[in-house]
């Protein structure tokens, strides 16, 4: 959905993250880019140099939050400066939504830093949704839900992880970012068809796509956002943006990051199919004629 | 206790259990609990890997990454101390006090504190050790925290012995007994100088910083850490600055902080005002004094 009330009703196109070897680039050289993603914990700071070149992105860009610390799925109740500091940042930064991951990574107050697999139980459906809506309250902005990849499945799961997804985002009443890597990496991981999870998800919720690249190894795939997107990850990406239309668009590139011009060369790629999509269907002769 | 949070603890408690000597998931924990019959429980296998392979991926992934960040926290712990001992007190302390903040940023934050608990991992250099951790830290700390508007150059000139002076958040002051701020700008220089292709050159650079290390004698210093073009800066500071700086710190008077920074003085009566007139014309340019 090119905009929707998820996704602050923007019309955002290619994006990349804002990472520390491309300041300088960016800073000096002002590139034309749609959008940048920011990783919220790295400016939930109070003063230096992070805050000082956000400042000087914001002046330039739009900008996007992402976060990867805010684990909706954990039992334990959410850290209130955490909430604080994040709120701050948003009202800094005016990002139209705020993604974070449908997982879990801290309990008892103890973080592994980590994007943990939820276990899909109708226990952790509600626990998970009660959270994003209290989050969603208090930022009182959008707040998406981005599927992880995985490379565990637990025994006590009642359903798939895409039927899971969509009851929590339909109690919580929130949007999706849809990671199509992480899609095609755990569809690797635990033998499932991906253009099924695809297929499933609520293509109206849709406020952002992630795309990456990942490594392979002997019997596991590892989302490690260190290469170019590969080609089976560009076909789910395709057909999401079939079912969803041009919808903003993400590359993540965290590990051995090329230069600023790579990086965003690559993410571009993603205009052939946001363009196709975009282009207006022939109009049928009778329209013509009037 | 709910499902949810049951699975959580059970799932957190092998992912964070420390790794073996080969980085791999124990068959065993320490409290005698095995993890595969832990992983059989909890995990599903698939056709090419077991329960307990899936759940040693999530354990190997925390281990590196938290290893990751304190490395890069650290480099001068581990020039003084070497690798061999720098892992096994990075293992025993993050083992001990795990991350209890959503940032990373803040790994470290009771090293100094625990190091004093545990000072078998540095008894070589304990005190350089400790000197070295503290302006690790404080570098942290004053790289991110908060910048405060400056006070006016008129609010400055009107003060008196009995006014209050505050100053810049990120501002850390520190009482060493080794040089150590020298030691720690080589280093960094070095390790962000590195590259895998210049092997020999690396080794050249190793072998100084080691000699470096075991060459530094002992001397006390004072040392403000500090911000200045959000770049950090150690500055060497007289006794008498860091007293006065301290006490105004501290919560006292101008007048009280006076009196404190003189205080068993050597300085000549004489040359104090001169002093006082230069440090305090020095640090508002530094842009130390906040509203």
């Amino acid at each position: 959905m090119p905009a929707n009330r998820f996704n602050g009703f923007t019309e955002y196109g290619v994006g990349i993250g804002l990472r520390i070897p491309h300041y300088r680039h960016i800073l000096s050289r002002k590139p034309v880019v749609d959008w940048f993603e920011i990783i919220s914990e790295n400016y939930m700071v109070d003063g230096g140099r992070p805050l000082e070149v956000l400042d000087q992105i914001l002046e330039q860009y739009n900008v996007v939050q992402h976060g990867v610390s805010m684990y909706f799925g954990s039992a334990s109740a959410p850290d209130p400066e955490h909430l604080k500091r994040l709120k701050r940042l948003v009202k800094r930064t005016k990002t139209p939504w705020l993604s974070d991951h449908l997982c879990w990574g801290s309990v008892d107050g103890r973080y592994t830093h980590d994007l943990l697999p939820m276990p899909y139980t109708w226990e952790a459906v509600k626990v998970t949704a009660e959270r994003i809506r209290h989050v969603q309250d208090f930022l009182e902005i959008p707040v998406v839900v981005e599927n992880v990849s995985s490379y565990a499945e637990y025994h006590v799961s009642e359903m798939t992880e895409w039927e899971f997804l969509n009851e929590v985002v339909e109690r919580a009443d929130c949007g999706i970012l849809l990671d199509v890597n992480n899609i095609y990496v755990s569809s690797q991981n635990h033998s499932f068809d991906p253009f099924t999870y695809v297929n499933a998800v609520p293509a109206d919720r849709i406020a952002q796509i992630h795309i990456a690249g990942h490594s392979k190894f002997e019997k596991y795939i590892l989302d490690t956002h260190d290469h170019p997107v590969l080609e089976p990850v560009w076909q789910l990406y395709a057909r999401t943006i079939e079912r969803a239309g041009p919808t903003a668009t993400l590359l993540e590139w965290d590990d051995n990051i090329p230069s600023f011009e790579d990086v965003h060369a690559e993410a571009l790629k993603a205009n052939q199919f946001l363009h196709a999509a975009a282009k207006p269907a022939a109009p049928e002769f009778a329209e013509v004629a009037k | 206790m709910s499902g949810l949070l049951e699975l959580q603890r059970r799932v957190a408690a092998a992912v964070m259990h420390p790794l073996t000597r080969q980085e791999t998931m124990p068959r065993r924990r320490k409290d005698g609990a095995s993890n595969q019959s832990e992983a059989d429980a909890i995990i599903k296998p698939n056709d090419r890997l077991s329960s307990f392979e899936r759940l040693e991926i999530y354990n190997r992934q925390y281990w590196f990454r938290l290893y990751s960040c304190f490395e890069e926290d650290f480099p001068g712990l581990m020039a003084i101390v070497g690798r061999k001992k720098f892992d096994a007190l990075m293992r025993a302390y993050l083992t001990e006090i795990p991350s209890t903040s959503f940032s990373l940023r803040n790994l470290g934050s009771q090293l100094e504190h625990w190091l004093r608990e545990h000072v078998e991992f540095i008894e070589a250099r304990t005190e350089l050790a400790l000197d070295m951790v503290r302006i690790e830290w404080a570098h942290i700390e004053a790289f991110d925290s908060a910048a405060e508007p400056l006070l006016d150059p008129d609010d400055l000139a009107s003060v008196n012995e009995d006014s209050h002076l505050h100053l810049q958040p990120y501002l850390r002051l520190l009482k060493l007994h080794y040089p150590v701020d020298d030691l720690i700008i080589e280093v960094r220089s070095e390790s962000g100088s590195s590259d895998s292709s210049s092997n020999n050159a690396s080794v050249a650079r190793k072998r100084r910083t080691v000699h470096r290390v075991a060459q530094l004698e002992p001397e006390d210093i004072h040392l403000a850490v500090h911000r200045h073009d959000n770049a950090v800066y150690y500055k060497q500071l007289g006794r008498e600055d860091y007293q006065l700086l301290s006490a105004l710190i501290a919560g006292e008077s101008i007048g009280t902080a006076i009196d404190s920074a003189f205080e068993g003085s050597a300085l000549p009566e004489d040359e104090r005002v001169p002093f006082l007139q230069t440090a305090f014309q020095t640090w508002a340019s530094l842009g130390w004094f906040i509203k």
